[in-house]
């Protein structure tokens, strides 16, 4: 099972490769919308890069609670396990 | 005992052409009716500006003119024209159909004509059933058609879909060729998504008042269902035509959004030298004449040229797609 910053650190390139943000800046405490900038189309890109990368289901309802990079690990972590 | 029709071997793309409204819209028009921005159009739809029809420039105004430009590409004769496929939601008469009066301008007054109703897909179904009914037999030339005035179904006052509606025409006239000139055509629908994109009100409801039906579209899922499922339609078109990316020259989606067009780009892993169609920027997004548009753009800006390879998608309301490679006249 992945750790905690392996999923970090995937879901960095990921957002790299969508939104351009330089990998080091997609830390745990970071919001996608206020820090990295991540709008809402590309939250919709970033959850289907996420969803084929860690095999994982998200739905829509869920994406609105993904505020931060840390939400969005936890979650997969969580769904990981489930 | 029957005797079978027999049509062309193959068919394809004899001529293009469209009509774009003189009246050019900037963002900041828009912006007197909803709480938006400039910078908030432009970076979640690459809208700087729209093509909003005039009275005069009227569905048919738009058709006839699209239409006799691609008569004059081709080259044929338009009384040979067997059959005038309309594709269009924004003829705001249930019946007769606006095909049949288009053929008769055009100079095909005696053609089967009728209209679909494929939303953004229109030209697209419209091509896919040209080269049916050509190799078909069931007619020599075909005209299919893609045309909107959405501005008239278009809630101003909505800060989600005001921006991104546009009006125009766009034809091609589809006739037999001695190579294939049109892949097979990779369609479909999912009616459980029908009311993400759709006309809010029926008929029925606003008989009476003075309210008006509008277009209303969920963003979100549209776009998801468009970035990703649509790539995977576009690849099987490349697929079952048996083209590989690294020989087309064009990408020609249906002009829906600017990020549609760059999310399908990074899925389908286009190559470089594949020129990608971004007519939506000056023209806004006009459904079924999107794709024609783009493509008469992207000639005149001298990216496109004739027996260019280029992959079409159309995908909208319903949701409905239809996908093929085609070889440009």
């Amino acid at each position: 099972m992945a750790s905690t910053e392996e999923i970090r650190s995937s879901l960095a390139e990921i957002v790299n490769e969508i939104a351009g943000i330089p990998v080091e800046d997609v830390q745990l405490d970071k919001s996608f919308t206020d820090d990295l900038d991540v709008d809402s189309l590309s939250m919709v890109e970033v959850v289907v890069a996420a969803e084929e990368k860690f095999d994982v289901k998200i739905p829509d309802d869920e994406v609105k609670n993904l505020k931060t990079v840390g939400d969005a690990v936890a979650f997969i972590e969580r769904a990981q396990n489930g | 005992m029957i005797t079978a029709s027999t049509g062309a071997q193959y068919a394809g793309i004899l001529g293009i052409g469209s009509y774009r409204p003189r009246r050019a819209v900037p963002n900041s028009e828009i912006l007197e009716q909803i709480d938006s921005s400039d910078e908030w159009i432009q970076t979640r739809s690459g809208i700087k500006e729209r093509r909003w029809a005039s009275e005069d420039e009227t569905v048919l105004m738009m058709s006839v003119n699209a239409a006799k430009e691609a008569i004059a590409d081709s080259g044929i004769d338009p009384a040979e024209i067997g059959c005038v496929i309309v594709a269009t939601v924004t003829h705001l008469y249930q019946t007769p159909a606006i095909a049949t009066r288009i053929a008769v301008e055009v100079g095909a007054p005696t053609a089967a004509a009728f209209d679909i109703s494929a939303a953004c897909a229109g030209f697209c179904y419209g091509v896919a059933m040209g080269n049916d009914l050509v190799r078909g037999g069931s007619a020599k030339y075909v005209l299919a058609i893609g045309v909107e005035r959405l501005s008239d179904i278009t809630d101003r006052t909505d800060r989600g879909t005001a921006f991104i509606f546009a009006d125009g025409a766009g034809a091609a006239i589809v006739g037999p060729t001695d190579e294939p000139g049109i892949g097979p055509v990779v369609w479909g629908s999912d009616g459980t998504q029908h009311q993400v994109i759709s006309q809010k009100e029926s008929w029925q409801e606003v008989h009476g008042n003075h309210n008006w039906p509008h277009l209303t579209m969920d963003g979100n899922p549209v776009f998801r269902w468009a970035s990703f499922e649509m790539a995977k339609a576009a690849q099987q078109a490349l697929d079952v035509a048996g083209v590989k990316a690294e020989q087309l020259d064009l990408f020609v989606p249906h002009q829906a959004n600017m990020r549609i067009t760059d999310a399908m780009r990074r899925t389908l892993k286009l190559p470089e030298h594949v020129k990608i169609a971004r007519d939506i920027e000056r023209q806004g997004n006009t459904s079924a004449a999107s794709i024609p548009l783009a493509i008469t753009a992207m000639r005149e800006a001298g990216e496109a040229k004739s027996g260019d390879l280029a992959l079409i998608i159309g995908f909208g309301a319903g949701l409905v797609y239809a996908a093929q490679v085609i070889r440009l006249p």
